[in-house]
């Protein structure tokens, strides 16, 4: 490489990263607001006279008021279980109907799989009002597995299952089969162990679903002990109205805990995509 | 030898079955049989409480003669026909900037996919707190700059843009992120061959990227339209569908229908429009995808 274009390369380097950081700071800007508003005083950001765009000392008052007037802690709570609830049971459901479609020979296989996929195109408010009598009929309006059980099988995993397990030889899974292993032996010790990155993708989507799901769980929960954060945001904002200051302290609780998952396991996230042959 | 083959074969379908069996039932339950029931609702008039009437195909009818149901359906197909381009043009920008050396490429990487973590009533209540009129960051910065403020919460097109670039800044993330995995998969080789036939970088990114990427696109666009389609949280808790419908869509319509007037019958028969749109679509591109699969 000539010193000309290794200079030129530093050149185009310095430029893409101006870009970036350009992109990156108009990304980042709301999620900056929503944390000064929550941590400075009664809208003192957002009031009359000259714009300042920091507070002018940080303060935890909003937070205290939420956490006094509403109960935060019982609403995190209900996110974490439900959405732990329904990551695991999306992710093994998914799992093992992938492996199906991915290795397995069985008639109606084709017909089968076209119907999850249309259940992917289908918005769940096009059903809300028959699921809503369908979950009252069962007795589980107002419980959390109302909430649970219509999110515990998604298409999109069955399908990036059945994508990623495409990619496994078949010939361990026929060796493992002449070594006399079951099918759920097969599973166990060949497919399970080279599924990491798609359990990854699979988790990771899971958490992020349920953690933020919202048109569902508005319809089947009733008491506002079982409300999860996504419900106790909207019902707090339509309590305190215009306090803002105590609306994104809330908003910051509902997003801080996923927004960590998720920096953690982005690395994963990509991988587990790339392997997925969606690309 | 056909005799134990048939067997094993026969076996191998009642693993299947019961491999699938979890995903299904649940699927069955939860999903198809409402969505039979939401067809039989349809051809109701019902309030939810009680028996409902038959009225046939009366709610279909009267789709027709409502002028806020085509202003919905003008909404949703506007809001994706700008959503879903602007979102994914970001996202391969960036994914592509973000791909080559960069310093603190990581950071910068956690810091463009953030938006995707963060819950659709967040960002609709961000969006709230930037947009809001007299107080929002944006009025507030236009102001400082001697630029004049803008009502996006009562006039009609700024709202819809309001919600339109909340949206995108929403999205892009994901779609930055599934490209970026796309690019991982891409070998160096033809952007050498490229560069030895002496492309610039932006020959290079539309005869080689671009291309190669056509599978990652495709699936994209079927994510984001569908999604598109599917927009609610963000819509209901930013501007409510307002003013006077001007960001109204479909989903966000038949919601009030259902649950707050408390017509399901109507409701049902706007969600069945919307799911026969998003099947024609998807229909479309599996179609499209696969004259493609065998033209390669």
């Amino acid at each position: 490489m000539s010193a000309r274009t290794r200079l030129s390369a530093r050149g185009a380097t310095a430029a893409r990263t101006v870009v970036v950081l350009v992109i990156g700071l108009v990304t980042i800007s709301p999620l900056y607001w929503m944390v000064a508003v929550a941590f400075s005083t009664r809208s003192e950001l957002l009031g009359g006279g000259e714009f300042r765009p920091w507070p002018r000392e940080v303060t935890l008052d909003n937070f205290v008021r939420v956490f006094e007037s509403f109960p935060v802690a019982t609403w995190f709570g209900n996110s974490v279980a439900i959405s732990l609830v329904v990551t695991a049971l999306s992710t093994i459901t998914s799992l093992l109907a992938g492996y199906a479609f991915a290795q397995l020979r069985f008639p109606g296989s084709t017909v089968l799989f076209f119907i999850a996929l249309a259940t992917l195109v289908l918005p769940v408010q096009v059903i809300i009002v028959s699921l809503f009598r369908l979950i009252t009929g069962l007795g589980l309006y107002g419980t959390y597995w109302g909430v649970i059980l219509p999110s515990a099988a998604t298409a999109f995993g069955l399908f990036l299952a059945r994508q990623f397990m495409l990619g496994i030889p078949r010939e361990l899974i026929e060796a493992a089969r002449l070594d006399g292993a079951t099918h759920l032996q097969t599973f166990r010790r060949i497919i399970l162990p080279m599924s990491r990155p798609l359990i990854a993708v699979l988790v990771f989507m899971g958490l992020l679903q349920s953690w933020n799901d919202f048109a569902w769980p508005l319809i089947a929960l009733r008491d506002n002990e079982l409300f999860t954060l996504p419900i106790g945001l909207l019902f707090l904002q339509g309590q305190a109205g215009s306090d803002y200051g105590a609306t994104m302290a809330f908003a910051l609780v509902n997003v801080v805990p996923i927004a960590l998952v998720f920096l953690f396991f982005q690395r994963y996230f990509i991988a587990g995509f790339a392997r997925s042959g969606i690309r | 030898m056909a005799r134990p083959r048939r067997a094993g074969a026969r076996k191998e379908a009642a693993a299947a079955y019961a491999f699938i069996a979890p995903n299904y039932l649940l699927l069955l339950i939860f999903v198809l049989i409402p969505l039979v029931g939401a067809l039989l609702v349809s051809l109701q008039r019902t309030d939810g409480f009680g028996e409902g009437t038959f009225t046939g195909l009366d709610n279909y009818a009267r789709l027709a003669s409502d002028p806020l149901f085509w202003r919905s359906l003008a909404n949703t197909v506007v809001f994706t026909l700008i959503v879903t381009p602007v979102s994914m043009a970001i996202g391969l920008f960036s994914a592509v900037m973000l791909n080559a050396a960069l310093p603190a490429r990581g950071v910068l990487r956690s810091l463009l996919i953030l938006p995707m973590a963060v819950s659709g009533v967040a960002t609709g209540l961000i969006g709230v707190l930037i947009f809001d009129q007299n107080s929002g960051a944006l009025n507030r910065i236009a102001e400082v700059l001697g630029l004049p403020s803008v009502d996006w919460q009562s006039q009609p097109i700024p709202a819809f843009a309001s919600i339109v670039i909340a949206t995108v800044w929403w999205r892009t993330g994901f779609n930055m992120l599934i490209y970026l995995a796309g690019l991982q998969g891409l070998g160096p080789d033809l952007y050498e061959a490229a560069r030895l036939d002496g492309a610039n970088a932006l020959q290079r990114f539309f005869a080689v990227t671009v291309p190669l990427l056509g599978p990652t696109t495709f699936f994209l666009t079927v994510l984001n339209v569908i999604y598109s389609f599917q927009v609610f949280d963000l819509v209901f808790v930013l501007t409510g569908g307002g003013p006077g419908g001007a960001t109204s869509v479909l989903v966000t319509y038949a919601y009030e229908t259902g649950f707050v007037t408390r017509d399901q019958g109507y409701a049902a028969a706007i969600g069945m429009v919307l799911f026969v749109f998003a099947l024609v679509f998807a229909a479309a591109q599996w179609r499209a995808s696969r004259t493609r699969d065998l033209v390669e």
